[in-house]
């Protein structure tokens, strides 16, 4: 592998939605990379992947919570579930960098550990290399490259702080793991200050009495509220050290994809989620400046979403930073 | 000197040892015994330790390596013929599946004759710091805690001379902790156990000060030895002060700390090795001098600890430490020589005002299975250790040979055929396997099925597993099918890694912070930040080197992939596929490199990763490390190479030659 070889983008996007897990790898690595001559081939990879895949197909599933919530383990969990129903996961696993070093430790990877040598499981770990909301800024297009290939991708964030739950912003369904006994999300969601996640699930719950105390305040809270889009969100309970209530877990996940094909709205989600993204890294490296300079950020988004989806964010992005810099 | 002095009973003196075969241990054993050896300690291969038969996939390479294979009751036979276990006093390492050993050993005496009431000895049987750091534990600390009780309850009632457990700080000090962390962590353990046993209802209160006068420790001895000499008067007296305060244990007898030791291994070193005898006899001297704190029981490593397995010239040169102590020198012929002392008090107090903390620290969080679960004492634990590590690297501990007076003349002990190490025959395992399959060929199967009926049964309603487990021996199950049976009722469970701690200091020392920059200029030349995955394939539990290249790799600026120990190599190269790293450092220190490189490579190939740089570190004879070059290794590191900054720059260098950059100079 010399440094200077970049793969043919058309070769690799037939590859990648053939599914062949070398050739997913290496576009991960692609979309990574950000030298300008990698970064071009990245766009032309993105832009040459299916449109009805990255459109209208898939779920996108954002998991957040609490450092220590058991994100990781619930997902190991629901992939044993989604497995025996027959789907084919990926895994986006954002772990801390470290603020000294600018290193990173990828640990939630051990703890997903259970998909040992299956082949229908590809996990990637990141660092969020600093602030992205718990997030790193290549979960966009990483996501996109791995719904070319498998039926779920679920992004699990950094432990972050309670109320941040950006990710949401960027999948189509997004799952909050509360950890019981700690009474902040229950304080935030009911101040209004965290936005209300698709599904809520308490996990943990062979710990007994903490667990169903924290499941039931939340009920409470929630009561009958739903989102912007009408969705009420549910919240349920679970166990991954017992591997209870996860499909229902996965169930709930589901009907919210289910949901937003129902009511159409499936396709117009990812196309925001894919403005969000580009809003949200734009702000990153330009700041309010950068906002400001393309007229503001109501009126990016009511550009960029009554536009069609531009397939490649990659090239979008050059676009509009090509705008600022004007 | 004339007149004969009333001289103490010497301690129990035992080697650890097993390789190669039943039969070959067996002999081993019987020199042993006749060298004046008074107890026997049985070294387990690792497929033994942790459930697998011979012929598993996991098991390759690992068969009758590290210690002797038994797989079902003819081994157990074998490896005792000749030996009147009704007599014998025997220590087993084993753990996770010493529910099992047990019953082979009880059902073996039993046909030799002897009643389970005659036989003393101890299984190790302290699984919770196998997930600190041993690493031979199979199933999830709750069932973990289950079989320690059941092995506890059923020898209480039948072996009543036998040693359920040994409660383990040995290994605690080998994965870097302080002497105030392993009586914390150790006494933790038993409160765990005790509470655990209690607890379960298979003990009537009145027998309870029974078990806990059969709770034995296992404990470490350093080179620091007066110090080691007050850890040892601290335990005393903090368990003393446990079995009467939180178990209301009153009988003195039963509350009196019994202990065996092995001495510090972690500082004998690969350079220089002769200095490790004067180590392992000034270490010896720390657990013996004070009498009222004095060992029950002695093993000794041998001079060449760190260059791979010894031979039996080595552990007999170990055994006559001993000996001269115990028979040439007037210790035994003294009361406790530190009593009255003020200094040994006062650091005594030290000692037990810390270690209480700690245990007040741990049963906080819920108690010490909590505390593991958690991760919080496996970080301690990586934390002292890096700490240790960067005072070598700096020069501020001082280990003579290694990182001063360096200088030497060539030594004669590592010449020879051999180079002064144990080399275990290659045939070894295919035999084993032979064995192994001509002795399931013969067995009745309808039994073997009924008896694995009856032990899944008993693990899924509660009932103690040792009866279900000694029916299960005598009709001629294996070890493989006595543990995945309880793998498939009790799952697996893979321990936190603890590396996930904060930078130390040294993390701002201009030395890593030039490092630091050449790693990120690298990761900018690539394109995207250097990405290195740290795997332990096989059966090998030694943790140790792979955190702390992984913490200081992150220090550097690396991002690092490291999922902890037993991975297999296919899994292995999967995550270095998936993750898209830039170099692959396996760490072996088990002695099956050369299966492990082999088998790595292939998977590698498969995956389509061919010519993905692989450096490996750990117990790599010199002459293997020629063999692994061969075969595409592209660098090989062991006990001696201390410069971690120095490994560092390497991998960068190596990084960046495999992707055409020219290397950066050294820091
Ligand atoms: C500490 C230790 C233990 C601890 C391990 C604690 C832990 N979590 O790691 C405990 C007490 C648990 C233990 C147990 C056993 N041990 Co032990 N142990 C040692 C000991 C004393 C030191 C190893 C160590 O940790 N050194 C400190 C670390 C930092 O050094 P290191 O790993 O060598 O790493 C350095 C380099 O090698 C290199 N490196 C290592 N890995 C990597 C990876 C990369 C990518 C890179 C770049 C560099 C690199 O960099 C490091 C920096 O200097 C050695 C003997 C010795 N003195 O070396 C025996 C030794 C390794 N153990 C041995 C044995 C047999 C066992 C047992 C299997 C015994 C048994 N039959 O049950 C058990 C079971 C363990 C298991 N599950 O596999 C044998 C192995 C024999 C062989 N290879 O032929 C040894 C050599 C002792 C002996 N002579 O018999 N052990
Ligand atoms: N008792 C119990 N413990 C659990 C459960 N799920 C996870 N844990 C434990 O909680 C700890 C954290 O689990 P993870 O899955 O790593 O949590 P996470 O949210 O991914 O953590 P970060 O990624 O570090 O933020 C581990 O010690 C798990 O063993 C559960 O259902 N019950
Ligand atoms: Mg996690």
């Amino acid at each position: 592998m010399s440094r200077m070889a970049l793969p043919d983008p058309a070769v690799l996007a037939s590859a990648v939605s053939g599914r062949d897990r070398l050739a997913l790898a290496t576009a991960l690595n692609l979309l990574d990379d950000r030298r300008p001559a990698a970064r071009q081939c990245a766009a032309e990879f993105l832009d040459l992947l299916p449109a009805e895949k990255l459109d209208a197909d898939g779920h996108l599933i954002g998991i957040t919570g609490p450092p220590g919530a058991g994100k990781s383990s619930l997902t190991a969990a629901l992939i044993q579930v989604w497995r025996q129903r027959g789907l084919k996961v990926a895994i986006l696993a954002v772990d801390p960098s470290s603020p000294i070093s600018g290193g990173a430790l990828l640990g939630d990877r051990l703890r997903m550990h259970a998909s040992g040598a299956d082949r229908e499981v590809f996990i990637r770990s990141l660092a969020c290399r600093g602030e992205f909301g718990g997030l790193s800024a290549e979960v966009w297009p990483m996501s996109l490259a791995m719904l070319a290939a498998f039926d779920i991708v679920l992004v699990e964030t950094v432990g972050v702080g309670q109320k941040e739950i950006d990710v949401s912003k960027m999948t189509d369904t997004t799952c909050f793991v509360a950890q019981p006994a700690s009474g902040d999300s229950i304080q935030f969601l009911k101040a209004g200050i965290m936005e209300v996640p698709h599904v809520i699930v308490v996990n943990k719950e062979d710990i007994g009495m903490a667990a169903r105390k924290t499941l039931s305040d939340l009920r409470n809270t929630l009561g009958r509220r739903t989102d912007a889009d009408g969705w009420q969100a549910p919240a349920l309970s679970a166990s991954a050290a017992l591997g209870s209530g996860i499909e229902a877990l996965a169930d709930a996940l589901d009907a919210h994809r289910n949901w937003l094909l129902e009511r159409g709205q499936f396709t117009a989600r990812r196309q925001r989620c894919q403005a969000e993204w580009l809003v949200k890294h734009l702000r990153e490296e330009f700041g309010r400046y950068g906002i400001h300079r393309l007229g503001g950020e109501d009126a990016l988004f009511a550009t960029l979403m009554g536009q069609p989806r531009r397939r490649s964010p990659i090239a979008e992005y050059e676009a509009l930073r090509a705008r600022v810099m004007q | 000197m004339t007149t004969p002095t009333k001289r103490d009973k010497p301690w129990l003196m035992r080697t650890y040892s097993g390789h190669s075969s039943a039969k070959a241990s067996n002999e081993l054993y019987r020199t042993n015994l006749s060298k004046g050896q008074t107890g026997l300690s049985v070294a387990f291969d690792l497929p033994t330790q942790t459930g697998y038969d011979s012929d598993h996939p996991l098991a390759r390479g690992e068969v009758g390596k590290v210690g002797v294979p038994i797989g079902h009751i003819g081994d157990m036979e074998t490896l005792f013929d000749q030996i009147p276990l009704g007599q014998m006093n025997t220590s087993m390492t084993i753990n996770a599946t010493a529910a099992w050993l047990l019953a082979l050993y009880v059902a073996a005496a039993e046909r030799q004759g002897a009643s389970p009431a005659q036989l003393q000895g101890t299984t190790q049987n302290d699984i919770l710091k196998e997930y600190l750091s041993r690493g031979t534990y199979i199933f999830p600390p709750a069932p973990s805690v289950r079989l320690i009780t059941d092995i506890i309850a059923y020898t209480v009632k039948h072996i009543p001379k036998w040693n359920p457990t040994n409660i383990c700080s040995y290994h605690l000090q080998e994965a870097g902790a302080t002497p105030t962390q392993e009586l914390a962590y150790a006494l933790s353990t038993s409160i765990a156990i005790l509470d655990a046993v209690r607890d379960s209802g298979q003990i009537g209160a009145d027998d309870f000060e029974q078990v806990a006068g059969r709770i034995s420790f296992f404990v470490n001895a350093g080179i620091r030895f007066i110090e080691e000499c007050c850890k040892m008067r601290a335990f005393t007296q903090l368990w003393d002060k446990l079995t009467r305060e939180r178990y209301e244990v009153q009988s003195e007898e039963m509350r009196r700390f019994r202990y065996g030791v092995q001495v510090n291994s972690l500082g004998l070193t690969e350079a220089q090795p002769e200095n490790n005898v004067q180590r392992i006899v000034l270490e010896m001297l720390g657990i013996t001098l004070s009498k009222n704190s004095r060992a029950r029981a002695l093993q000794l490593p041998a001079w060449n600890e760190a260059l791979g397995l010894p031979r039996p010239w080595d552990q007999q040169w170990a055994l006559r430490m001993q000996q001269v102590l115990a028979f040439e020198t007037d210790l035994l012929e003294y009361g406790d020589i530190f009593d009255g002392s003020p200094v040994i008090a006062a650091k005594v107090k030290a000692l037990v005002d810390g270690a209480e903390q700690e245990m007040a620290r741990v049963q906080e969080q819920g108690g010490m299975v909590q505390a593991i679960e958690s991760g919080y004492v496996k970080r301690q634990l990586v934390s002292s250790h890096t700490e240790r590590m960067r005072a070598i690297e700096r020069g501020d501990l001082k280990i003579v040979g290694l990182n001063c007076y360096k200088e030497t003349e060539v030594s004669p002990l590592t010449g020879g055929v051999d180079s002064g190490i144990m080399k275990v025959d290659p045939r070894a395992e295919r035999e084993q396997i032979e064995r192994l399959n001509a002795f399931r060929a013969k067995r009745n199967s309808t039994e073997v099925k009924a008896a694995l009926a009856n032990l899944a049964e008993t693990a899924r309603s509660g009932a103690n597993i040792m009866p279900a487990s000694i029916l299960c021996a005598h009709a001629g199950v294996t070890t493989g099918e006595w543990s995945q049976t309880l793998r498939d009722i009790f799952g697996e469970y893979r321990a936190p890694t603890g590396i996930d701690i904060p930078a130390n200091d040294d993390t701002r020392s201009a030395k890593v912070v030039t490092i630091r920059s050449q790693v990120t200029q690298a990761g900018i030349e690539l394109g995207r930040p250097l990405r290195l995955l740290i795997g332990k394939p096989g059966l090998d539990g030694h943790s140790n080197g792979a955190e702390q290249i992984a913490v200081k790799g992150r220090d550097v600026g690396f991002e690092i992939v490291y999922e902890g120990i037993r991975l297999t190599p296919e899994q292995i190269a999967k995550a270095a596929l998936e993750e898209g790293v830039h170099l692959i450092g396996l760490s072996v220190l088990s002695g099956s490199h050369i299966e492990m490189v082999e088998d790595v490579f292939n998977q590698l190939d498969k995956v389509g990763l061919k010519g993905l740089p692989v450096v490996i570190g750990g117990i790599i004879p010199e002459s293997d490390a020629q063999l692994l070059k061969d075969r595409g290794i592209a660098a090989v590191y062991t006990p001696k190479d201390i410069d971690m900054n120095g490994i560092m720059v390497d991998i960068l260098n190596l990084i960046r030659k495999a992707n055409d950059l020219k290397p950066v100079d050294p820091a």
